[in-house]
């Protein structure tokens, strides 16, 4: 199976082992993730001007590129996927937005919303199955108690991103049950980490991440996976630090075995 | 050829400031068959009809037009004055220029002309219009109450007491309803079981009532007056008559993992079970799919220890068909689920709970025997929040944009409550706005505030986070103080959303009663007409017409009861004459009709006809026309166009067409 794939910049520059054990992962589980040509930062925040269309545009190609290839399009950054999925969600429904965008775009056919937007856990859970995923692990991480942390981009809007219950997530508890682990479920799993507030007001960020650290390690976690950048980059500032934290893919590719392969896939 | 008289008010200004009523007038007198047209300032008043009347009679009037309000108003008032003048009442027709035109439309030049044309398309049908007579249909002087909570028991005491045979039919073991797991009541907190059980009993000892418990309305046929109801008795598996309701089969019942439903689940009951020690009847059920001996085969321990002999596994559903003048829907209400509403840990922590919970844990038969504390570790509470508004008022669609009307008292009666019993427990109430109209409400709120020392927060909650020692926290706004708020609390109460009982959709399909988007049925009026539904002769009692207390339940339910009684205390129903007909000659017998007609009333029968001198034999369709509503449904579905609805003909409608189109 063949999907186009849109990585975004962080994955090419602070997050180049969310990317790799990704594509390592999938050659294991028989997938592919073909990049698309020429894709452009998305942006990194979905404009909430609803007569902003410019920095809708990158989408919008990407969605096309997709289209025109006949393929699905799958994300991992989950700021990418929630501005992608959100933009496609536009196209789809708001006859403005779509009407100006194609205006801009001057395709042979409009665009109008026709390509699936998946992340990466998505086609773990509705494509390729978490069971059959469980029986593609080779080292199982038994033991291994992990926090999932979701932050707010794949959940919210509920209606739009449509991933999971924004209030009471389990994809990636149900991941990690797949590889072997144990998850372990604390409260703050779905709470904004602060995002890009860190540039700004540390401390408010900071704070955020700590109630987080400290809800997973009482609630017994010795770990966090994420599937986002700046979430990563946030938690990792945080001072009541005491858990690692992990992009899912590292230990997803760790179960299937080809975490050494990263390298080879990168090149 | 018709001699009609045309009559446009101006409804004061309501419809003269917007339409040219001389201009109605002088085109209507253009209009085939028009010999008399003028206008007044209010047609509907004694004067008004009075010229209506002197009209008639004066130029000898064979119909008329009304041209003023909907007929939902007024028809039957010009009916009436028609009537008394000598004219066929069904000679009258209203041209709607009031709510179809007037109101809706500014300019005046654009509503005169649409008036006018209204006025033509009456005028067009009154030219086709037949005189028609009612028929009378009999009472049936018994009603039928579904749903035995405090609405139906008391809107069958009231029928009872007024001398009319009622019968109740309740779907759980014993009636009670709702009410019977109240803890206490709002706004004087006496005991609910203790004004409850009196009605209870009342209604079992009254010669009037008759109750069907562990049973339901299986199928309902027939019209106002004359309803034909098979009510399901589910199989008690216990012999009513032989029962002393002693206890003993279910103190030794082997199967005892059955969530309690009368508990909200919080623990667990018998197989074999009466709901809660004062059910009426006293007599328990054997819950089939949770009972050993039904499941496996292997047990029977209920049949060993009863003395009287009760226990019958062999029983079966009984069917019982009765007859009714009138139906009063009391079905009720349930909290709605709370799946939508994860941020608040309802599923994850057990010390988050409904308060519907709350009054099963504060009353004495309740799960912890009347002591407040928590279910996870039984420890007693320091601090308790309560968030109201749990799915009610909800701007999107994960719960009801309605108020659920009785969440702010109780909630101030559960924080007075437990400030009272237990003073050293904090108790804080997160609210939107506390809406306490009522006789003796506000008092009551501002006693749980200022007496009771309950801090109330004006702020929704976003999130409750189950801490790992055990203890949640609690995430809000505090919108009057303008800041975030982070506090600990032992258990957390929810005033969840009330939603009508699920099986009303059921009933009101049988019933073809209307309901509305959140499932509540439909009143006839929701100002002059609240407790009937549009379907004659079925009348609504407590919260399955919208959320109410219990004051206002009882209120309603003596309304209701009102209203059946004066249906029961006639002999002889006039039946509606606008029935459809069937053209023997044009029928073809091809069942489309019955197929479509939702009252039963059509059936076929071999005639003989006279075709153009050819006789034969054929199937044609017959209407009863005691069954049928006039709904028109088999006039447009058949095909050769043999149906035809008195008083709206296929002609007369494509009539007032061509006048539309002229």
């Amino acid at each position: 199976m063949k999907y186009s794939y849109y990585p975004g910049c962080t994955l090419r520059t602070k997050a180049k082992d969310l990317d790799a054990y990704a594509k390592a992962s999938a050659r294991a589980l028989g997938f592919e993730l073909e990049e698309i040509e020429n894709w452009q930062c998305c942006g990194g925040v979905y404009p909430l001007g609803s007569d902003e269309i410019a920095t809708k545009l990158s989408s919008v190609r990407a969605l096309n590129e997709a289209k025109e290839k006949g393929q699905e399009l799958v994300t991992l950054c989950s700021a990418c996927h929630h501005v992608i999925k959100r933009v496609n969600d536009d196209m789809k429904h708001v006859e403005d937005i779509r009407t100006r965008a194609n205006n801009y775009m001057q395709l042979e056919t409009p665009y109008a919303g026709e390509t699936t937007v998946l992340h990466y856990l998505e086609v773990l859970r509705d494509r390729i199955g978490f069971d059959v995923l469980k029986e593609k692990v080779v080292n199982p991480l038994t033991g291994r108690k992990i926090g999932a942390y979701y932050g707010c981009l794949l959940l919210r809007p509920g209606s739009v991103m449509a991933f999971d219950n924004p209030e009471n997530p389990t994809i990636i508890e149900d991941f990690i049950r797949a590889i072997g682990a144990e998850p372990v479920v604390y409260p703050y799993r779905n709470e904004c980490c602060g995002g890009y507030i860190s540039l700004k007001e540390k401390e408010l960020s900071k704070n955020m991440c700590d109630t987080i650290m400290e809800s997973a390690e009482g609630f017994g976690a010795e770990m966090l996976i994420t599937a986002c950048p700046l979430c990563l980059y946030n938690l990792n500032k945080s001072t009541a630090k005491k858990l690692p934290v992990y992009y899912f893919t590292e230990l997803l590719a760790e179960a299937l075995g080809v975490k050494d392969a990263k390298e080879e896939v990168a090149k | 050829m018709q001699r009609i008289g045309v009559f446009v008010c101006h409804c004061g200004s309501n419809i003269a400031a917007t339409v040219d009523v001389k201009k109605v007038v002088e085109m209507a007198l253009l209009e085939p068959g028009v010999v008399h047209a003028e206008d007044y300032q209010y047609m509907c008043s004694e004067a008004g009809q009075a010229k209506i009347a002197a009209a008639i009679r004066e130029k000898h009037l064979t119909g008329i037009v009304v041209c003023s309000c909907s007929p939902r108003m007024h028809e039957t008032t010009f009916r009436k004055a028609a009537e008394r003048a000598g004219l066929n009442p069904y000679m009258v027709e209203i041209a709607n220029i009031r709510e179809h035109c007037s109101w809706i439309h500014k300019d005046m030049e654009e509503a005169t002309k649409k008036a006018v044309i209204l006025a033509r398309a009456a005028i067009a049908k009154v030219n086709l219009n037949t005189p028609l007579k009612p028929g009378e249909s009999r009472v049936t002087k018994r009603a039928l109450v579904i749903g035995g909570g405090i609405a139906g028991i008391q809107t069958a005491l009231d029928i009872a007491d007024a001398g009319y045979e009622v019968d109740i039919v309740e779907k759980t073991p014993s009636i009670g309803g709702r009410m019977s797991q109240l803890d206490k009541t709002f706004p004087t907190l006496d005991c609910s079981a203790c004004i409850l059980t009196p009605k209870m009993v009342e209604a079992a000892a009254h010669e009037k009532i008759k109750i069907y418990t562990y049973s339901e309305v299986e199928k309902v046929s027939g019209f106002v007056g004359d309803f034909t109801v098979d009510i399901r008795k589910k199989a008690r598996s216990v012999d009513m008559d032989k029962c002393t309701g002693c206890g003993v089969c279910q103190e030794k019942c082997p199967s005892r993992k059955t969530p309690s439903e009368f508990n909200r689940g919080l623990n667990t009951r018998s197989a074999i079970y009466t709901p809660f020690a004062q059910a009426i009847p006293n007599v328990p059920v054997i819950d089939r799919e949770h009972c050993i001996k039904f499941q496996t085969g292997k047990c029977g321990v209920c049949a060993k220890v009863c003395q009287a002999g009760a226990i019958d596994y062999g029983q079966k559903d009984e069917i019982v068909t009765e007859k009714y003048g009138a139906i009063v829907v009391a079905t009720g209400f349930d909290t709605i689920k709370l799946d939508n509403y994860d941020e608040y840990a309802y599923s994850q922590s057990k010390d988050v709970i409904t308060s519907l919970e709350l009054e099963r844990i504060m009353n004495a038969a309740g799960p912890t025997k009347g002591h407040l504390e928590r279910l996870s570790d039984g420890k007693a509470p320091k601090e308790m929040v309560f968030i109201q508004c749990v799915g009610s008022r909800c701007s999107d669609n994960r719960g009801k944009s309605y108020c659920s009307k009785i969440c702010c008292m109780y909630t101030a009666k559960h924080a007075m409550l437990i400030r009272d019993k237990y003073p050293d427990v904090n108790v804080t109430v997160f609210y939107i706005d506390v809406r306490t109209p009522g006789k003796n409400f506000d008092e009551f709120y501002r006693r749980a505030v200022e007496q009771y020392g309950v801090n109330y927060i004006k702020g929704q909650v976003g999130k409750v986070a189950p801490q790992p020692d055990g203890r949640l926290l609690v995430q809000a706004s505090d919108l009057l103080d303008n800041r975030q708020i982070k506090m600990e609390a032992d258990m957390v109460v929810l005033a969840t959303a009330i939603e009508p009982n699920p099986d009303v959709r059921k009933i009101a399909t049988m019933l073809t009663a209307s309901i509305d988007t959140n499932n509540f049925l439909t009143e006839a009026h929701a100002k002059l007409r609240p407790v009937e539904s549009p379907t004659a002769g079925i009348f609504l009692s407590g919260v399955c017409q919208g959320p109410k207390d219990i004051p206002e339940t009882v209120e309603q339910a003596g309304a209701a009861a009102v209203k059946a009684i004066g249906l029961l205390a006639k002999d002889k129903l006039l039946t509606n004459p606008c029935t459809a007909q069937s053209d023997i000659l044009l029928c073809n017998g091809c069942s489309t009709c019955a197929n479509v007609c939702p009252y039963g009333a059509i059936t076929y029968e071999d005639k003989e006809v006279n075709d153009h001198g050819i006789r034969e034999t054929r199937r044609v369709a017959v209407v009863n026309s005691a069954l049928c509503q006039g709904c028109g449904a088999c006039t447009v579905a058949c095909p050769s166009g043999a149906m035809d609805l008195q008083g709206f003909s296929n002609r007369q409608i494509i009539a007032e067409v061509d006048a539309i189109c002229r």
